[in-house]
């Protein structure tokens, strides 16, 4: 029995096949076990363990290196604000500081009602308009103390739903081509090919 | 110094040659050096006496390169810059600088990172005393921390797995046991968790770890991280005394240094021996010398308990009696058998290679009867044996090819899966698998030919001849269980002649008869000339006792002998008719080690039986007389492993209360008999086993290098230095051991040239085309196969391993259980023609269709079942195979 | 005065709100580079690239060309983009990937056809989900146009690209590590050598690594030949490159400008530019490459943007990004937090990068937050230079990637440049400027 949801399940089948070697698809398939459950499950680790041929352990210790998995349970919305050098200097500490009491929570904590997860982020690449504050992985483009009140008063009453999925859900666009040709098929080409530019090259040097 | 090559190699035109091509000259310190292409520079720096710090680099494991400790000067394009010397290769002409201002900082700045977050509780920590950190610390370290902030913490240990406790505080990430894990093991059940300074060592979220190899992780922790809960705070090192001897928990022999304090068994660490082990050890040979203490609260009939007073059945009890009492009385009852032959000797492979020496003699030539045979039926014929030519594990370990038609190697000869894997994993050798019921090896298989019950020789055939076979074979109501391109692998790999080729032979399932195996074997060893074969006969010094003659058929030194005796089962089956009047068991217990309970029990309910061993068992229940005998690390001897190499038993406590060598109990029992066996000590007895067969006893006991291959001057190999860091807590075995006497032979001088009358192929009898009965399509054949961690002596009488005794559960293939409509998970009525019973059963696609597979020695759950395992009672050996059903309840 | 004439390369939509969008980009020349290298031989797409002098975008500043040509000698089976970008302060690959993602997909698509290989890999940021989403929709165009999947444009040449995700994790962007998490691991960078995924790549395979901008420039190269490109910029530095300019100046962003031709100074102060200082403060120091890089003080604002003029001052052009500190900064603070990234981004594999940042910035942590000493400052100095032993310029190293010898730029430069700003740091028993 799988424990991933079957649409998630046969997503993930999906992932696995793309790649050459399916532990390959062992950051996808995290991403993809957090999206069902906002956080990375014991149970959930297990399964991608079976989907990439790697031990449970293994899961957990690749999934512990990166910061955007969740091996605890996270709120709803997961707020990243960050204090690298560019937003420290616009005074990214001060906007962390002002979240934390606006939210409810300390930095790497929980709000009571189980809506909000704070966290001090590094750089995310977006330093011309800072502070840079994410929720749930995308730029809300909010710099100022009083703009982040009002953002969230509009997540906790839902207003910003269809612009900011659910912690976990990272890309909602379906891969929907791909390599029609055989992969075997156009191995062979491409080595046919590299053999003739061989031979030619041989024949240069001569 | 001596380099590998040329020790191996007697052509020595062609070892010049192959030396100009793979050797470089380097320098270091100034000092020019010799090195193998490709070796490592840390370790050509140790072979000239050059020591480089180190933590993370083990020699018997790929570099990594990690923690940075031996960073040394190499000169380069760019000038002279700071390289690991576990990690860079030596170059021709290569300068290196080992000493310089700029190396010693360097080295300095890295053990103080090492430092800096690392406990300071030495004084509490096992690890203390022989920590290569501490060491280290004490070598180099400036004395003064300039550390000042707050440490790292953790929880203080935490129980990772039934042996082993992990404190992450004293970690200091050299990836030594997790690596070991993956690469070694081939079980990653642990692994780093984290990033940078919060990088942990951690198990599987829903496992525990409880790898069977989980002791290594903690023998090569170069700190106090990992801590093996048996040892724990039960010694300091150095209050520690250490032998170097040989496990003898299986037969591969792995080398060990023993260690106790204050006459108490205290650890048993593996040694680097080029030839068996490399330093691993499994976790039932490191752990189970509790049960040579065993558990004085356990009753006689329980493995557990060690016997350590004569005894006499006394108004049908046992009783404390003297020496001379039990001695007299074992001989009144041997005497009082109407034939010689109507006395027989059954086990030994307990023994030294001296105890099964003197105890056939005793056999032999006291009683005169040939009944004596070291197997409990679930060998091979020594015959055979003997007959084949037999590979080292080094030569399986290498081979391009190796055929595996054994039981699961992992569960019966844990450190020779190790050795094999690592060619497997490295793609320089390819397997192909013949097994019942399959492996750990079967995943890196490159070619499966699954055998159900019966069928080895008609796969042995349809490899070697024809395709014919394969129509019997795809005629069995399940169809065939592999295909002709399959088989065309198979042939592919194994080649015209079998050069380069490793047989690895043995039982892969006890329920039924040695016929078809044997049958196999033979065929491969006729069609296939220079093949090499390993025989897997697994019992401690099953081997050794085999070739000091505990067998019908040959005497000691693999000669033949003039008339043949019963085997163990034929012993049986005579007792139980009346027909043989006396059994004597030597060493391990008789209902325990008989895979058909039922004939065993029949025969001991009728036959009398003394019982000369260390341990209790339930057959002491039938017991006439216990004589009390010295069990591993209490005694000196030689031991035999599977490819023939003889080494030495060393003894490092002194044995409880009366018991006796198994010498002594022989000669002085044969002196009952007003005979004479010539045999004083083991000292004497390996002289003469040695003077009177060639056989490399004597020579082996004076020797501290890792033995003497019977036969085999070719397969010496050198000693490497020990390295502290890589083997903490071992001292140098220069200093221990065995001292070497004037004129003992050096062991390369020792007799070992062959043995006259070993038997040849021709010799061997038995059917080359067994007849096994049909299969039906309702009944299911077994296959009963073997798990580490059996109900057996060793692991009864150690606290830590007896939980780790597995229940029993039936091995299925699914679609056998879906046809029934049952679930994995559930349970069904398994029925044989001997009775019936209600087992768990599980799915498992290794077992093929028409067929169930159990596990010896696993514990019953039921209470339907009096007997400790469910295989007892189904197994029938007077079948070829073993018809059973499955119903759902 | 700047000079701006240089064309845009690989910025050319930046006036376009919709620059992202696949129609957008058939309008704008889409996908003719495309067409025209598949007319073309590939190894002369590969000498395209060679004559343009493209250095690396991701760092290193290796040339590409050179890298592919190391390589075109043993077949390269695979090409991955290295899109981590995590260096902070940079943040030109993200302006990409958001704006151009179609270039990209056009430029991979060109190189995978010089090096003559069927699969690649985008490896993204994983923060960066509208980024994500916006590359496999130009992916997914790309198969639908023909541009991408099997027999492209009807030339036989085929590729497949893979575009996959990050999870949060700097040393990623170190090609080795990057690897690593490609192939579903922990991403430890690998010991080196080999020095470069050449020889043994992804799974253990022939790989070329590039970074995002340098794909990106791949349309413009082949539409204009390498010459063109090469003719812009000076000596080793060719084209034009984008400059991530941050901290305290006015106009903050992302700019496009030829190499070499313009300062610091220009970008920082010209109008058309950064602007100047919020708040015509004075300018205090400035990062010229990324937080690896050692600091530059005012003295060096004439300095060019060109790689080795940089290099040649015993810094380093690096990622291209630019942070600038005002009189009211705190350097300490700023070399304090800098130290914070590399402590929590070791991937903890090697000994002296594991402790040493966490040990650097629990005592940085004390400077400024309370508690600092004098001695202290030596030290800071001492346990740098056991990572980057010398602490020269480019620095050696006893760790195995070179993220351990970035972590002694900020902390070195700061105590070099600003010692009595740590002094009275310890004399007020924390940050003055608090
Ligand atoms: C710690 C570290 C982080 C790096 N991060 C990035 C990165 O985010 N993006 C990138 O393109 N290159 C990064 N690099 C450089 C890459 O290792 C590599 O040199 C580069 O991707 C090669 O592409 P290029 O030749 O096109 O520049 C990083 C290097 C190091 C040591
Ligand atoms: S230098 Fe740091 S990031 Fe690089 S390998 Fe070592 S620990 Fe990892
Ligand atoms: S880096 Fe060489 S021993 Fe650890």
């Amino acid at each position: 029995m799988s424990y991933l949801r079957p649409d998630i399940r046969q997503r993930a089948d999906e992932l696995v096949s793309l790649y050459p070697q399916r532990r390959s698809a062992m950051l996808p398939l995290l991403h993809l076990a957090q999206e069902q459950d906002g956080y990375l499950t014991d149970e959930g680790m297990a399964e991608v363990a079976e989907l990439t041929g790697t031990s449970p352990a293994e899961v957990r210790g690749t999934a512990s290196f990166y910061d955007m998995f969740h091996l605890e349970p996270v709120g709803k919305y997961v707020v990243g604000v960050c204090t690298n050098i560019a937003c420290l200097l616009a005074g990214g500490e001060e906007l962390l500081d002002h979240a934390s009491k606006t939210l409810g929570c300390s930095i790497g904590g929980t709000s009571a009602d189980g809506l909000f997860t704070l966290e001090e982020t590094e750089c995310l690449a977006d330093c011309d308009i800072a502070p840079v504050v994410q929720v749930n992985h995308r730029y809300v483009r909010t710099t100022t103390p009083d703009a982040l009140d009002a953002l969230v008063t509009d997540l906790r009453n839902g207003r910003r739903d269809d612009e900011i999925p659910p912690h976990g859900t990272l890309i909602r666009v379906r891969r929907n081509g791909g390599l029609r040709a055989p992969r075997a098929q156009v191995a062979a080409e491409r080595e046919a090919a590299q053999k003739a530019r061989e031979a030619r090259a041989a024949k240069e040097t001569k | 110094m001596t380099s590998l090559l040329t020790s191996t190699t007697t052509d020595a035109p062609m070892t010049d040659a192959l030396e100009t091509r793979t050797t470089v000259t380097l320098t270091v310190n100034g000092r020019e050096v010799t090195a193998t292409k490709g070796e490592m520079l840390i370790s050509a720096a140790d072979r000239v006496g050059t020591y480089i710090p180190r933590f993370c680099y083990h020699p018997r494991m790929e570099p990594v390169g990690v923690c940075r400790m031996c960073l040394v000067e190499v000169d380069g394009p760019r000038g002279a810059t700071l390289q690991p010397a576990c990690y860079i290769q030596v170059g021709e002409g290569m300068v290196v600088n080992t000493e310089s201002e700029k190396v010693k900082k360097a080295q300095d700045g890295v053990l103080e990172f090492l430092l800096a977050n690392h406990p300071l509780d030495c004084p509490v920590c096992d690890k203390g005393g022989e920590c290569p950190l501490q060491d280290q610390t004490l070598a180099h370290g400036s004395g003064e921390t300039r550390f000042i902030e707050e440490k790292r913490h953790f929880p203080k240990p935490i129980e990772i797995g039934e042996l082993v406790l992990l404190d992450r505080e004293r970690c200091i990430q050299c990836s030594r046991c997790t690596r070991f894990a993956s690469e070694v093991a081939g079980d990653a059940q642990i692994d780093f968790a984290g990033r940078g300074d919060n990088i942990e060592v951690a198990p599987s979220p829903t496992e525990p770890f409880d790898s069977i190899f989980s002791g290594n992780t903690v023998q090569i922790c170069p700190v106090g991280a990992l801590t093996a809960k048996p040892y724990r705070f039960t010694a300091r090192p150095w209050d520690l005394e250490q032998v170097e001897s040989t496990c003898t928990t299986c037969a591969v022999g792995c080398r060990v240094a023993v260690q106790s304090s204050s006459n108490r068994l205290t650890r048993v660490l593996g040694m680097d021996s080029e030839a068996v082990n490399h330093g691993w050890l499994c976790d039932k040979g490191r752990f189970a010398i509790d049960s040579v203490v065993g558990i004085d609260e356990a009753p006689l009939t329980d493995s557990a308990r060690r016997i350590t007073e004569p005894m006499i059945r006394r108004n049908g009890a046992l009783e404390t009696a003297t020496w001379g009492e039990a001695l007299r009385e074992a001989a009144r009852i041997i005497s009082s058998a109407s034939t010689p032959s109507a006395v027989g000797a059954i086990g030994g492979a307990a023994l030294t290679n001296e105890g099964a020496f003197a105890w056939q003699r005793f056999f032999r030539g006291v009683v005169g009867t040939d009944s004596i045979d070291a197997q409990y039926g679930d060998g091979l014929d020594p015959v055979l044996v003997a007959a084949l030519p037999r590979a080292t594990i080094n030569e399986a370990a290498e081979a391009c090819t190796v055929v595996l038609l054994t039981g699961d190697l992992r569960e019966e000869l844990p450190v020779l899966f190790l050795r094999l894997r690592e060619g497997l994993v490295k793609g320089t050798t390819n397997v192909v698998e013949m097994s019942a019921s399959g492996s750990a090896l079967s995943s890196l298989s490159r070619v499966k030919l699954p055998i159900r019950p019966g069928e080895a020789h008609l796969v042995a055939r349809a490899i070697t001849t024809d395709d014919a076979p394969l129509t019997t074979l795809a005629s069995h109501p399940h169809g065939g269980l592999f295909t002709s391109a399959d088989l065309m692998e198979a042939r592919r790999l194994i080649g015209e002649d079998g050069s380069g080729v490793v047989f690895v032979v043995g039982r892969p399932n006890l329920a039924e008869s040695s016929a078809p195996i044997e049958a196999a074997i033979r065929i491969f060893a006729e069609r296939f000339p220079q093949a090499k074969f390993l025989p897997t006969l697994r019992r401690g010094n099953v081997n050794g006792a085999l070739d000091m003659g505990l067998t019908p058929n040959l005497a000691p030194g693999q000669q033949f002998a003039l008339t043949a005796g019963r085997s163990t089962l034929e012993q049986l089956r005579a007792a139980s008719t009346g027909e043989q009047s006396v059994i004597v068991s030597l060493g391990g217990d008789i209902l325990e080690n008989v895979v058909d309970t039922a004939l065993a029990t029949a025969a001991l309910t009728v036959a009398s039986l003394i019982a000369v061993t260390g341990h209790g068992g339930p057959s002491l229940a039938f017991a006439d007389v216990v004589l009390p005998a010295t069990v591993m690390h209490e005694r000196l001897g030689t031991v035999t492993n599977i490819e023939g190499r003889v080494s030495l038993l060393a003894p490092k406590v002194t044995p409880p209360g009366s018991t006796w060598p198994d010498v002594a109990i022989a000669s002085e029992l044969a002196e009952e008999f007003g005979q004479n066996l010539g045999l004083s000590d083991p000292e004497e007895t390996a002289n003469v086993i040695e003077a009177t067969t060639g056989y490399p006893c004597g020579s082996a006991m004076r020797s501290t290098m890792e033995g003497i291959v019977v036969g085999r001057i070719d397969a010496q190999t050198e000693r490497r230095p020990l390295d502290p860091m890589a083997f903490p807590g071992i001292r140098s075995a220069d200093l221990v051991g065995i001292a070497p006497r004037a004129g003992a032979i050096a062991s390369s001088d020792a007799t070992v040239a062959g043995i006259a009358t070993r038997p040849t192929l021709s010799n061997v009898v038995g059917e080359l085309n067994p007849v096994i009965p049909m299969p039906d399509t309702y009944s299911l054949r077994l296959v009963v196969d073997r798990t580490i961690y059996d109900n057996g002596a060793a692991v009864r009488g150690t606290e830590a391993l007896r939980a780790l005794v597995p229940t029993s559960v039936l091995r299925v293939n699914p679609h056998d259980l879906t046809r029934i409509g049952v679930t994995s998970g559930g349970a069904v009525r398994l029925t044989s023609a001997r009775g019936s019973e209600v087992i768990a059963v599980v799915t498992d696609v290794a077992v093929p269709r028409g067929c169930v597979a159990l596990r010896l020695g696993t514990l019953a759950t039921t209470e339907s079942s009096d007997s400790a395992n469910v295989v007892n009672w189904i197994v029938d050996s007077e079948q070829v195979v073993v018809e059973v059903r499955m119903d759902s309840l | 005065m700047a000079v701006l004439t240089a064309p845009k390369i690989v910025s050319s939509r930046s006036e376009y709100s919709d620059s992202h969008s696949m129609s957008r980009y058939l309008a704008t020349d889409g996908f003719t580079a495309l067409r025209k290298a598949l007319s073309m031989h590939p190894e002369a797409v590969a000498a395209e690239v060679d004559s343009a002098s493209l250095l690396g975008r991701g760092g290193a500043g290796f040339p590409a060309g050179r890298k592919w040509s190391m390589l075109r000698k043993a077949p390269v089976s695979y090409l991955v983009v290295n899109g981590d970008e995590s260096e902070p302060a940079t943040f030109k690959d993200h302006y990409l990937v958001e704006r151009e993602p179609h270039q990209l997909v056009e430029g991979v698509t060109i190189a995978a056809y010089a090096l003559q290989v069927s699969q690649a890999f985008i490896y993204l940021r994983g923060e960066f989900a509208l980024g994500l989403e916006r590359l496999q929709q130009a992916v997914n165009d790309a198969y639908e146009h023909g541009a991408l999947g099997s027999d492209i444009f009807g030339s036989g040449f085929s590729l497949d690209i893979i575009v996959h995700p990050g999870a949060g994790a700097y040393i990623c962007g170190e090609e080795t590590a990057l690897i690593e998490a490609l192939e579903g691991k922990r991403g430890f960078p690998r010991i080196k050598p080999p020095y470069f995924p050449a020889a043994i790549g992804l799974y253990g395979q022939p790989t070329v690594v590039n970074n995002v901008e340098t794909m990106a420039n791949m349309p413009w190269i082949v539409n204009n030949g390498g010459a063109a490109f090469a003719a812009l910029g000076q000596g080793r530095s060719a084209g034009t490159r984008l400059f991530a300019l941050s901290g305290r100046v006015k106009n903050p962003g992302v700019y496009e400008l030829e190499m070499v031709k313009n300062t610091f100074r220009d970008i920082i102060f010209d109008p058309a530019l950064g602007g100047g200082i919020v708040g015509d403060k004075k300018i205090k120091a400035f990062i010229p490459g990324g937080v690896s890089a050692p600091w530059f003080t005012p003295e060096q604002l004439d300095i060019p943007l060109g790689q080795d003029e940089v290099a040649e001052q015993a810094s380093m052009l690096g990622s291209g990004s630019i942070v600038v500190l005002d009189e009211d900064s705190c350097v300490v603070r700023a070399a304090w937090r800098i130290t914070k990234f590399f402590s929590r981004e070791s991937c903890g594999q090697c000994t002296p990068c594991r402790e040493g940042s966490g040990w650097l910035e629990r005592i940085m942590y004390r400077m400024e937050h309370g508690g600092g000493r004098r001695e202290d400052l030596d030290l800071l100095l001492d346990l740098c230079d056991n990572i980057a032993p010398g602490l020269s310029w480019p620095p050696q190293q006893t760790t195995i990637c070179v993220l351990g010898p970035s972590i002694p730029s900020s902390i070195h430069s700061a105590i070099t440049n600003f010692r009595d700003d740590f002094i009275a740091h310890v004399d007020h028993n924390g940050c003055p400027h608090d």
